[in-house]
């Protein structure tokens, strides 16, 4: 009788719930506080904000200590945390020429304006366990911080830089960017409009935002490594904190008064691919490729950049095919979708079973009129093909 | 959504009657590749000047070309590739959008009205009702996969015809008519050699008894002797059922043996035009002369 | 009994009611659902595309069926969930539960006494009235999507109105398997215009949406789509004039628990006797008839 077991469904659920909640807290003390979370598992919160499409660090932990860790259980819960609250304002277009940057490379000049500056990242170090984090203590991480914020020279100026990109453009190798589409405007919403394919640059680079870090990266890499035709060069990765303005809410009419209501922590990718011609200008130059992404997820921004050119190719590689990237890369849906396997779905199989069932009287009751038709089947298919048969059977 | 076998069959074979009104008439008809510029915005009908525009690289494939097809005629159209008797075809088929010009066909609405400027669904009917197409390339007229029978209910399906039954024997009928092998009917093309396909491919394009039929390059790439029994098959077809087709080759020995009368592309300009038989023999434009001349 | 569940279960419930909106989602959100839906109203199959908020249940375990009743909801209403056909599945339960917890209205196991009927994979036996709304989830919303993978080109196919494509699956199957082997979500045409996907239902229901007398509206939260059936529309299954659409056969059996003769049937194995037997797969219809047996 087990297949009928899902009766009984409320208390199983209450148990299976209470069952989950113990296995988070069973054999281990002290609870892990959100805070912790969002400030030593950084780079997990960073995706799962992503992911969740929401920009708010203590939630993201607070979603990862109930998931257990989980990334896309977390960034499923932060979605469906928003979906409860209103949509208020638009803020204006961030600008990350504008920010405080915490990194900053580029792989295609030995040395760019204001210089490659490597930041916090993991690129160099070597992949050895660090058995010595075991011991860690309170009193080790204050030390450490305390002694390398005394130790460090605050930079001189402004930790704002030009962009790589922009210093292309003045040279004349990369098209400038379309004049008159700069101005505000309200956006194509995502999450308020379903989006339609093909979709508009706008919410193509929002799906794209909000992607499945690995989802995006195993598709950039099959462009990379031979279905696809994009293989750029990092003209810039930046990362570092820019501000967010929304318009004044109660200026008048036309004004533009505008608020500051914070910074967000932003990794912004900007490739450079191969070259063409513009129809109009006759210009021969770069094409950029795009990456912008909550927190400090690099290989989501690098990632991003290469769909993204991707997408503005044509082709039949599945890195090139908008629906077929834009449709699969989100991983509240692709991860719902692929664990509703586990719902019952018995009524479903019955109406199959039923079908199967008819087709094997069918095919019994034909049984001796088919042997005579495959035999004669076998005796047309030895003749030569273009040999002609009027007989009928 | 009801479909009589017997209607069916007493419409393939219904009372040719000759007629002096055209079965389809084209005005006009220009097509351009590219986004133009200021400098290409009308196709010229100058012979000299070639067909892609040295300013922004757009093509006028097809230049302002007007012609008529009778019911029951086969009009070749000739020319060396890049002519743009391709994109004619499909431009007719409205596999590519025509840029300007007009069509109308005698025996669809009103006679005259542009169907060049017909909705997406009216377009289809037409495609299903009024046309039948047969590509070079046998993947673009059929599905593979599916059997040959199923290729040709996919077509009635498009007019209403539901029944099984009926539909089979359709099938069966247009298939005998191309000379498959019945116990075939239920294969899919993709089992076939090319010159089957082919064949398939007609049976297809006539499933609804289409006044007007459409073939592109449908022999090249067969061996010798199957294009002899596809030409063969096609004026066989065109004698008993009386459809009109336009029938595109870049080889004169094909428009030879189909066409009544033929039309001469050069850089998607009509360059001559007139019976096949007096194109061949006494070719007046110099293009055709090499033409004919290569091929003797 | 709401307010004994509550104190049991307190330290494993997630809501806090205060903390949310009435019916979870934001006003504006369901405003956008409801005019969504009366689009889907007026134009009977055609699928309304919507922006579909994420829930707190799985994409794909019944969100859009679930934002459409969080839409609908008023403080009067009652509410019927079932999955299966069964009040008691688990799935069924999460989501009565989730809107018992953020709305407080109440729920049911009658059909008849229920305003809003959100189901998966069944519609109830007892025949709806024109005051209730079933509302079905869906997992994919395109019929044609066997036939046609790009969401762009069957747009286009249902613009069109160009079903050949479906109608050779159909063909296709007779050729291959002597009949249409077809099981649940079987394609019909709504109002003689646009081929729909009627969720994966068994063609034993699929004859109940033919003039019904309730309104079905339809959702599926991962593909962002709304559709629905009016009131007295024509529903008709895909079927040839030579091969006539058929529901499930139960031939011979009956429910072991209500004895009924005329409804969908689940098979259960026996494990002690080794045999097949059946019961009612509508719970609350089985328990009605045992009911009227006494």
């Amino acid at each position: 009788m087990a297949y009928v077991a899902v009766t009984g469904g409320q208390e199983a659920i209450e148990e299976a719930n209470g069952l989950a909640h113990f296995y988070r807290v069973k054999d281990t003390t002290p609870s892990l506080d959100i805070e912790s979370i969002e400030k030593q598992l950084r780079l997990l919160v960073d995706r799962v904000m992503g992911e969740g499409g929401m920009y708010a660090p203590e939630y993201a932990a607070l979603a990862l200590k109930q998931a257990e860790g989980d990334p896309a259980e977390a960034a499923f819960l932060l979605r469906a945390y928003r979906s409860t609250l209103p949509r208020n304002h638009y803020s204006l277009t961030v600008q990350p020429v504008d920010m405080r940057v915490i990194r900053r490379i580029s792989s295609s000049f030995r040395d760019i304006p204001g210089g490659q500056m490597l930041g916090p990242t993991y690129d160099y170090t070597h992949r050895m366990l660090n058995f010595s984090l075991r011991q860690e203590s309170n009193e080790d991480m204050i030390a450490f911080a305390k002694e390398y914020t005394d130790a460090a020279e605050l930079a001189d100026g402004s930790l704002t830089f030009k962009k790589v990109a922009d210093l292309l453009r003045e040279q004349g190798l990369m098209a400038k960017a379309a004049k008159g589409k700069s101005e505000e405007q309200e956006p194509f919403d995502i999450t308020r409009q379903k989006m339609t394919i093909p979709t508009t640059r706008a919410a193509r680079l929002q799906a794209l935002t909000r992607g499945e870090t690995g989802a995006m990266t195993a598709l950039a890499y099959s462009s990379m490594r031979g279905y696809g035709v994009v293989h750029p060069t990092i003209g810039e990765l930046r990362v570092g904190y820019a501000p967010v303005y929304i318009p004044y809410p109660y200026s008048s009419e036309g004004g533009d008064d505008c608020l500051y209501i914070g910074e967000l922590m932003l990794t912004e990718v900007e490739t450079i691919n191969s070259f063409k011609q513009d129809a109009e200008s006759g210009n021969v130059q770069f094409l950029l490729g795009y990456g912008l992404c909550f927190g400090q997820n690099e290989l989501k921004g690098i990632s991003m950049a290469i769909l993204e050119r991707s997408l503005e190719t044509e082709g039949t590689a599945p890195a090139q095919d908008e629906e077929f990237v834009l449709t699969h890369i989100d991983s509240v849906e692709s991860s719902g979708f692929v664990s509703h396997l586990k719902l019952p779905h018995y009524i479903t199989f019955q109406s199959s079973l039923d079908q199967i069932r008819k087709v094997q009287v069918q095919k019994a009751q034909l049984k001796p009129e088919e042997d005579e038709r495959d035999a004669n089947n076998r005796a047309e298919a030895e003749q030569p093909q273009e040999n002609i048969q009027h007989s009928r059977v | 959504m009801s479909m009589n076998s017997a209607d069916l069959i007493n419409n393939a074979e219904k009372e040719w009657v000759w007629n002096e009104t055209p079965l389809l008439k084209v005005r006009g008809l220009s097509k351009q590749f590219g986004a133009g510029c200021i400098h290409c915005k009308q196709p010229t009908s100058d012979e000299q000047e070639g067909s892609r525009c040295q300013y922004c690289g757009s093509i006028w494939a097809c230049r302002n070309l007007s012609f008529d097809l009778y019911p029951g005629e086969i009009l070749g159209v000739v020319g060396e590739s890049g002519s743009g008797k391709s994109t004619l075809v499909k431009c007719l088929y409205f596999d590519e959008e025509t840029t300007v010009g007009e069509m109308s066909i005698s025996s669809y609405e009103d006679k005259t009205s542009n169907l060049f400027e017909k909705s997406a669904q009216q377009k289809r009917y037409i495609r299903n009702h009024v046309m039948g197409m047969v590509y070079q390339n046998p993947l673009l007229g059929l599905r593979m996969p599916i059997s040959s029978s199923g290729n040709i209910a996919e077509k009635l399906f498009a007019a209403d015809h539901y029944h099984v039954g009926s539909i089979r024997q359709r099938a069966a009928d247009l298939l005998q008519k191309v000379e498959i092998p019945l116990a075939r009917m239920d294969e899919p093309p993709k089992n076939f050699s090319g010159g089957m396909q082919q064949r398939v491919q007609i049976s297809k394009a006539l499933a609804n008894n289409p006044p007007l039929l459409l073939l592109d390059e449908v022999t090249t790439g067969l061996d010798l002797s199957v294009q002899a029994k596809v030409l063969d098959l096609i004026r066989n077809i065109q004698r008993e059922l009386r459809v009109a087709m336009i029938v595109v080759s870049h080889d004169l020995g094909v428009i030879r043996m189909l066409a009544d009368r033929t039309m001469v592309l050069r850089q998607g300009l009509i360059v001559e035009q007139g019976l096949t038989d007096q194109i061949l023999e006494d070719p007046r434009h110099p293009y055709t002369q090499l033409l004919v001349h290569s091929l003797l | 009994m709401q307010t004994t569940e509550q104190k049991q279960n307190n330290h494993k419930r997630t809501f806090n009611t205060a903390e949310y909106n009435f019916a979870f989602l934001d006003e504006g959100s369901k405003r956008e659902i409801r005019r969504k839906s009366l689009k889907a109203v007026a134009i009977p199959g055609y699928q309304v595309a919507f922006a579909s908020r994420e829930m707190p249940i799985g994409r794909g375990w019944g969100t859009g069926g679930l934002q459409l009743t969080l839409s609908l909801l008023g403080r009067q209403d009652t509410l019927k969930v079932i999955d299966q056909g069964n009040d008691d599945s688990v799935n069924a339960v999460s989501i009565r539960r989730l809107v018992e917890e953020t709305s407080g209205i109440l729920t049911t196991e009658e059909t008849a006494q229920a305003s809003i009927i959100q189901s998966r994979h069944r519609i109830p036996e007892e025949k709806l009235k024109f005051d209730q709304i079933l509302v079905l989830q869906v997992p994919q919303p395109e019929p044609l999507r066997k036939v046609e993978r790009r969401e762009e080109r069957t747009r286009i196919q249902h613009a069109e109105m160009d079903y050949s494509a479906m109608w050779l699956t159909l063909y296709e199957s007779i050729v291959k398997w002597g009949s249409i082997t077809l099981g649940a979500d079987y394609p019909v045409m709504v109002h003689e215009r646009y081929i729909m996907a009627p969720s994966p239902i068994p063609r034993w229901d699929t004859e109940k949406l033919h003039q019904s007398h309730h309104l079905t509206l339809f959702g599926a939260g991962r593909e962002k789509k709304i559709y629905a059936i009016p009131p007295y529309t024509n529903v008709q299954p895909l079927e040839f004039e030579d091969y006539p659409f058929e529901v499930e056969s139960f031939d011979g059996l009956s429910c072991r628990h209500c004895g009924s003769m005329d409804s969908f049937l689940d098979e259960v194995v026996d494990d002690e006797a080794g045999i097949t037997i059946h019961q009612c797969s509508d719970t609350a219809y089985c328990r009605q008839q045992q009911e009227r047996i006494g």
